[in-house]
């Protein structure tokens, strides 16, 4: 695809943001004139140096951490991937990982191969979810032992939006001496965060879900954890992460963390009364629709629903016809041939799941963009349903 | 995002002949909700046995709408015996093709032509009499063994593509490797398999080396007046030296590279190198 669509109705902002015009602006420098390596003893890299020292200042900030607690990555998947191995490195006697049946696949991926690559060395413990995609806490206090090296838990779920009650779990795994990671890629500049308060060990985030490029990460690591690299190197980072820093998307990172906490304000208010209204307007006007995940404790932009006998990705491309994005846990979509483990474990009928379709808002959707969707969506799905052999409307 | 060709866009945003016929001479009902995809094919045939209409329902993706789309255009004038020639490869050209992944779209769509060709004739399919060997897709040995034989699959990935079978939990890859070998060891011979190169010490390299020149190599360039010497073994290099008339021979190279080589290569070792002195 080389055209790209006059009008465009972003709804995909769990997949990835659009970056922020002052984001744009604040980083070009570093890829223009400030081109020196913040590591270099002379001013012109200095002042390099000084921009990259500026930015962990205010991703700690967003994070209510210190900045000598944040290091720079290329994505999320390398801090997940950094911090799991890191707490496996530390503790090498113990052999157990609690995580759950519905994390990204950054996460889910690596347990996988933890357990099987390594010929079962680890043991992996996978909680489970219900009917609105909650864990439930007895189960996971009965999971940890002094075996286990560390819990992994995202904060929130990118196909559904549930939110995981992330501090308290952290609490309880400090109090079995359990170290405690979540991949908080989508709940970062949606919910409000206080690390210096909570039990967390490790927290990633992804610089392109909050409006910064894509390419740059961060790893938060609580002060007095022990870290062994992932990338080992040159001495950047705090000899945490080798390698010469991604300076433009560093700076951009820093400037989008920035303004995700002016916006937050915007993102729980304006963009969660839009997210309501499409939802309400998809569930009232589409016959046969039904919500996927928990009703309240959800991020403020997302909203996955459910089209009942229809396939999700030939809703998508009818969409696609409109310009509306949006994604979908078919299996079509996703070159597997079974739809999204998150909503398999959820338990979600077959009847349902491959036609879900999540919609996740950002700051710069409109209310005339949700009028559009709720107007269009619903002849999309009659007529694809006017066509399944399932549909008795 | 799927490549799909112009066609199958058109038969998707604009699909041909849905519904459902009434009172139709053949009924084909094929996959399921949990599988994703589904198709239900009716067929009006006349006295002649010729297909004067042909509708259809799915429940899938694109690529599965526009293939039971182009099908019901694809029949509509054949013959039942024309008809029931046609492959899923035939639909999927129709479309202008479909992308690997989604074979599996056109295979359904064949196989509910079959499904109500056989409705019509009041038989009972014999793929579906097979064992099931993909649980998570139902799809039986019979099914497999078809699709390896007639799209000349070669791997478990390409079996998926056509079949979806193993697809899902994995558990039936090994059984599905084990069909494969055995229908493609019936289909052809296989491909001869290569000697493992044999290990050797340099000194019974030599010895072999020495015992070929003089049997197999020295007679043919002692008739042209010429000869050859063996200069060193080196691992897997064989430095020679040509004499008398081969010396001067401006074929020289090719001697040693097209007579001497391979000679030695067959007679040897697979590995060995044949250069000339300097």
């Amino acid at each position: 695809m080389t055209t790209v669509c006059e009008k465009v109705v972003y709804m995909d902002n769990n997949a990835t943001t659009r970056v922020a015009p002052e984001v744009i602006e604040t980083m070009m420098p570093y890829l223009t004139d400030a081109y020196g390596n913040p590591s270099s003893m002379h001013t012109f890299g200095g002042q390099v140096g000084d921009a990259v020292r500026k930015s962990r200042q205010k991703v700690a900030t967003l994070l209510g951490a210190e900045p000598e607690e944040i290091t720079f990555t290329s994505c999320g998947t390398e801090s997940d991937s950094s911090a799991i191995l890191s707490a496996l490195r530390t503790y090498p006697e113990k052999r157990h990982v609690v995580t759950t049946r519905v994390e990204h696949p950054a996460v889910k991926s690596l347990c996988d191969n933890l357990e099987t690559v390594t010929g079962h060395k680890y043991k992996i413990t996978r909680l489970k979810v219900d009917s609105e995609g909650m864990l439930d806490m007895s189960e996971y206090e009965g999971a940890l032992t002094d075996d286990t090296a560390i819990v992994s838990v995202m904060w929130a779920n990118n196909e559904t939006g549930v939110i995981f009650p992330v501090e308290k779990m952290a609490r309880m795994a400090r109090q079995q001496g359990v170290l405690f990671h979540t991949d908080a890629v989508q709940a970062v500049g949606k919910l409000d965060i206080n690390l210096k308060e909570l039990d967390i060990d490790f927290l990633s985030l992804s610089g392109h879900k909050l409006h910064a490029p894509k390419g740059v990460g961060a790893l938060y690591i609580k002060r007095g954890t022990l870290f062994v690299p992932f990338l080992t190197g040159g001495h950047q980072e705090s000899g945490r992460r080798g390698g010469t820093e991604n300076v433009a998307s560093i700076v951009a990172l820093g400037r989008a963390c920035e303004l995700a906490g002016e916006k937050m304000a915007e993102e729980n208010g304006r963009v969660k009364m839009l997210r309501d209204k499409l939802e309400e307007g998809l569930l009232a006007n589409v016959p046969k629709s039904m919500l996927n995940g928990h009703k309240t404790h959800r991020l403020p932009n997302t909203v996955n629903i459910s089209f009942e006998y229809v396939e999700g990705e030939a809703i998508l491309l009818h969409m696609n016809r409109h310009g509306i994005c949006a994604s979908s846990g078919s299996a079509c979509t996703s070159g597997s041939l079974e739809p999204s483990h998150v909503l398999r474990a959820m338990g979600v009928p077959f009847t349902a799941a491959h036609g879900s379709i999540r919609f996740s808002l950002s700051i710069y959707n409109t209310e005339e963009e949700v009028d559009f969707v709720v107007e269009k969506m619903p002849a999309i799905i009659a007529s694809l349903r006017q066509m399944s052999p399932f549909w008795k409307g | 995002m799927w490549e799909y060709t112009d066609k199958v866009q058109q038969h998707f945003l604009n699909p041909q002949n849905v519904g459902e016929i009434d009172k139709p001479s053949g009924t084909g009902d094929v996959g399921s909700l949990a599988c994703g995809d589904a198709l239900k094919l009716t067929l009006k045939i006349n006295d002649a046995d010729i297909i004067t209409e042909a509708k259809f329902k799915t429940f899938g993706c694109a690529s599965a709408i526009a293939s039971s789309s182009v099908l019901t255009e694809m029949v509509v004038g054949m013959s039942v015996e024309e008809a029931a020639k046609i492959t899923n490869e035939d639909i999927a050209n129709a479309l202008g093709g479909l992308p690997k992944e989604k074979m599996h779209c056109s295979v359904m769509g064949r196989e509910a032509l079959e499904a109500a060709i056989a409705d019509y004739r009041g038989l009972i399919l014999p793929m579906a009499q097979g064992e099931v060997v993909c649980e998570c897709f139902g799809v039986t040995d019979m099914e497999v063994i078809r699709a390896i034989k007639e799209s000349s699959l070669r791997s478990v990935e390409e079996i998926t593509n056509f079949t979806k079978a193993g697809g899902g939990c994995g558990k039936c890859e090994d059984k599905l490797r084990e069909i494969l070998r055995n229908t493609v060891s019936n289909i052809s011979e296989l491909p001869v398999v290569k000697i493992k190169p044999k290990r050797m010490t340099s000194l019974q390299k030599i010895k072999k080396i020495e015992e070929v020149l003089e049997r197999e190599i020295r007679p043919g360039l002692r008739k042209d007046g010429g000869d050859i010497e063996l200069v060193d073994v080196d691992g897997d290099f064989v430095i020679v030296s040509l004499r008398g008339a081969c010396k001067s021979c401006h074929k020289s190279q090719t001697t040693i590279k097209e007579y001497v080589e391979k000679k030695l290569r067959e007679l040897v070792l697979e590995s060995l190198i044949v250069e000339e002195e300097n």
